[in-house]
C-alpha cells in the first residue's frame, strides 16, 4: 500500500481549504491598489502617474505614486509610523528579557530540583488554559488599583502620575511570552545528551564556563526558535495590548482596530499588505534557518 | 552565602527559576487573585470599586433582576445566561467545523512526499502570522454587501438568468461564526499534522497484511493516534474563541454579542469592574471545567507546544 496515495475526496477538501485561507488574503492586497476613496467597492486601480494627485470625487485620477498611491500615503502618516515604533520596541524589549529569565526557567525545571518547582511549572500553562481577556482585565485592575493608590498616597502630580504606557505593554508582554519561551527551550533540554557537560567539568571548566562554552552553543537553535516564537507573539497581540495601553503606547493592531470602527480608506490596506509582506518574508526566513538546521547534524 | 549557593543544587535551581516565577506571579496570579475580589466588591458611583463581600454580581449574572415588565419585585432575566450560551456553542460550533476543515488538510500535508511537506505548512503559517485584526478586516471586506462574495454570487446567477438582491452577510451570527473558523484554523492543522507525521508507515502495512480496507484502516489507526492532535487543537481553538471579543465586534457589528463583549464593555463603556470581573471569572471556570473534563479524557499531549 502507498503511504503516499490521498483519496480524491482528501485533495478536494483540500484545495478548498487553502482557497478559504487565501481568499481573504488575496482580496486585501487586491483593495490597496483601489482607485476608490470610499473604498466600498473596488473600482480599478489608479490609472496613471503626476505631479500631484488628481481627485475626482472620491476616485484618484492619478497620483505621484501611480497605482501605490496608497502605499505613499501611508509613508508619509506619522500615527502609524509612530505606533510601528511602539510595536517594534515592545516586541524587541519583551523578548530579550523574557528570552532571557525563560530559558533560565527551563534550565531549572529541567535539570535540578527545588521546592517551588511544582508551582513554577504549573504556572507557564497559565497562559495556555486560561483565555487572553481574563488575563488582560486581571492586569488592567492590578495596575489601575495600584497606580490609582500610588498616585493618592504619594501626591503625585503631572508627569510624575503613573499610568499606562509602554513600560505596562511590555511587563505584561513579558508575562505571556515566558511560558512560550520556557516550554520550546524545555522541550529541546529534555533530549539532550549530559555527558558532553561532564566531559567539560573533568576537563576542568566550572559552571559558568561549562555553560557558556557547552550548554549554550547546544540548546542556541531551541532559544533562538523560542525568541522568534515570543516575538511574533508580541508583534501579533491585541488582547492584552488593549487592556494596557495608555497615552502614547498604541501599538499596529490596536491603530487598525482603531480605524476599523472608523472610516476605511485603502491605506488600511495598503498597511495590511506591508504587514502580511513582512511576515512572509519572517516566516520563510525562520523555515530557511531551520532547513539548514535539520540537515547539519548536531 | 555564595559557597552554599556553589554548593546546593537546590538553591541554583530556585534562583535560575526565581525571575520567571515572581514575574508570573505578580502579572498573572495576583491579577486572578484581584479579579476574584472584585467581582465580590460593588461598583461606587464614580465607577470605582468598593472592597466588600457580596454575591451581588454574581447573581445579576446569572438572571436575578429587579428591573421587571410586569412589575413584580424581582423576576428571571435571561440575558446574561443567554450571553453565556451563546459563546458556549459557537465556541463548540467552531471547534467542530474547524476540526473538519483542518482534518483533511493536515492528513494531506501529512501524506506528501516529505520534501513537499514544508511548503505546505510554510501556506499555512502565512495566514496564521498574518495579524488577527488584519483578518477580521479581510472578512468585513469579503462579507459587505458590496463585498467580494455578493459581487461573486451575482455574477453566477446573472450568468443563469436567476434575479440577484444582495445578501445581507455582514452583522450576522454566521458572519462571526465564519470569521472565527479562519481566524482559528491553523491552530488546530499543526498539531493535527504533527500527530499524523508521527505515525509509523509500518502500521498502514501491518494493517493491509491483515486485510484491513483504507477505510477500516483510517478508522482502527490513523484517527486513534491522531488523537492527541485533535485534543492540542481543540484547546487551541475552544478557550480562545470562548474569549475573543473582536470577532463579534466587528463582524457582528452590535448584534452578537459574547462573554468577551460583555467583559470589554463593563470595563470600558459601561465603567463596572465588579460586574466585568465576576463575567471574567466565570468565563475562566467555565472554560477550565470544558479543559478539564476533555483532557482527563484523551490526555493532554505535548503537541500543544508546537503551535
Amino acid at each position: 500500500m502507498n503511504p503516499f496515495r490521498r483519496s480524491p475526496f482528501v485533495i478536494a477538501a483540500t484545495i478548498l481549504v487553502y482557497v478559504f485561507l487565501y481568499a481573504p488574503i488575496v482580496g486585501l492586497v487586491l483593495y490597496s491598489f483601489n482607485a476608490s476613496r470610499a473604498n466600498v467597492t473596488f473600482e480599478g486601480f489608479i490609472p496613471a502617474f503626476s505631479d500631484r494627485v488628481v481627485m475626482d470625487g472620491s476616485m484618484v485620477k492619478s497620483s505621484p505614486c501611480g497605482p501605490f498611491h496608497w502605499y505613499c500615503e501611508l509613508s508619509k502618516n506619522r500615527d502609524v509610523a509612530e505606533a510601528a515604533g511602539n510595536t517594534l520596541t515592545i516586541a524587541f524589549t519583551a523578548t530579550i528579557i523574557s528570552t532571557i529569565i525563560g530559558t533560565m526557567a527551563a534550565l531549572a525545571l529541567q535539570r535540578y530540583n527545588f521546592k517551588m518547582k511544582p508551582f513554577s511549572q504549573l504556572s507557564l500553562y497559565i497562559p495556555i488554559v486560561i483565555p487572553e481577556i481574563v488575563m488582560g482585565i486581571g492586569i488592567l485592575t492590578l495596575f489601575s488599583q495600584v497606580f490609582g493608590w500610588m498616585n493618592d498616597t504619594f501626591n503625585l502630580v503631572g508627569s510624575a502620575r503613573l499610568s499606562m504606557g509602554i513600560m505596562t505593554v511590555t511587563a505584561s508582554h513579558i508575562a505571556f511570552m515566558v511560558p512560550f519561551v520556557a516550554l520550546v527551550v524545555q522541550a529541546r533540554l529534555t533530549g539532550f545528551d549530559k555527558s558532553y557537560e561532564e566531559a567539560a567539568m573533568d576537563l576542568g571548566a566550572n559552571e559558568w564556563i561549562t555553560f557558556r562554552r557547552v550548554t549554550l552553543p547546544m540548546i542556541l537553535p531551541g532559544v533562538l526558535s523560542g525568541a522568534l516564537l515570543a516575538f511574533t507573539l508580541s508583534l501579533d497581540d491585541f488582547v492584552i495590548t488593549f487592556f494596557t495601553n495608555g497615552p502614547g503606547s498604541t501599538t499596529l493592531p490596536i491603530y487598525v482596530y482603531g480605524l476599523l470602527r472608523r472610516i476605511i480608506t485603502p491605506q488600511v490596506n495598503a498597511l495590511s499588505t506591508v504587514w502580511i509582506m513582512v511576515v512572509f518574508l519572517a516566516v520563510l526566513a525562520i523555515q530557511i534557518l531551520q532547513n539548514r538546521e535539520q540537515k547539519k547534524p548536531s | 552565602m555564595l559557597k552554599r549557593l556553589r554548593e546546593s543544587k537546590s538553591a541554583q535551581g530556585t534562583l535560575l527559576a526565581l525571575p520567571t516565577t515572581v514575574w508570573l506571579f505578580v502579572l498573572l496570579i495576583i491579577p486572578l487573585i484581584l479579579t476574584a475580589v472584585v467581582s465580590f466588591g460593588k461598583r461606587s458611583p464614580d465607577g470605582n470599586v468598593i472592597y466588600t463581600f457580596t454575591l451581588d454580581n454574581y447573581i445579576r449574572l446569572f438572571g436575578y433582576s429587579t428591573n421587571c415588565a410586569s412589575g413584580q419585585a424581582a423576576c428571571f432575566d435571561p440575558l446574561y445566561v443567554n450571553i453565556l450560551l451563546r459563546s458556549l456553542s459557537l465556541a463548540f460550533n467552531t471547534t467542530v467545523l474547524v476540526i473538519s476543515l483542518a482534518y483533511p488538510l493536515a492528513y494531506f500535508i501529512a501524506r506528501s512526499h516529505p520534501k513537499q511537506r514544508n511548503t505546505y505548512l510554510f501556506m499555512v503559517l502565512i495566514p496564521l502570522w498574518t495579524n488577527f485584526v488584519i483578518r477580521v478586516y479581510a472578512w468585513m471586506m469579503l462579507l459587505r454587501k458590496e463585498g467580494a462574495i455578493n459581487i461573486i454570487i451575482g455574477w453566477v446567477m446573472n450568468l443563469l438568468h436567476i434575479p440577484f438582491t444582495p445578501l445581507e452577510m455582514l452583522y450576522t451570527p454566521g458572519a462571526v461564526l465564519v470569521g472565527m473558523v479562519y481566524e482559528f484554523l491553523p491552530f488546530m492543522i499543526l498539531p493535527i499534522y504533527t500527530s499524523l507525521e508521527k505515525i509509523d508507515l509500518s502500521l498502514y502495512e501491518a494493517a493491509a497484511d491483515l486485510g484491513a480496507n483504507s477505510i477500516k484502516t483510517f478508522l482502527r489507526v490513523t484517527l486513534p493516534l491522531s488523537m492527541p492532535g485533535v485534543v492540542a487543537g481543540t484547546i487551541l481553538v475552544f478557550i480562545p474563541v470562548m474569549g475573543t471579543f473582536i470577532v463579534s465586534d466587528i463582524l457582528g457589528g452590535r448584534q452578537v454579542i459574547l462573554v468577551g463583549n460583555l467583559i470589554q464593555r463593563q470595563f470600558l463603556d459601561a465603567r463596572d469592574p465588579t460586574f466585568g470581573s465576576a463575567a471574567s471569572l466565570i468565563l475562566m471556570v467555565m472554560t477550565l471545567i470544558v479543559t478539564y473534563f476533555y483532557t482527563r479524557k484523551f490526555g493532554f499531549g505535548e503537541e500543544i507546544v508546537v503551535a
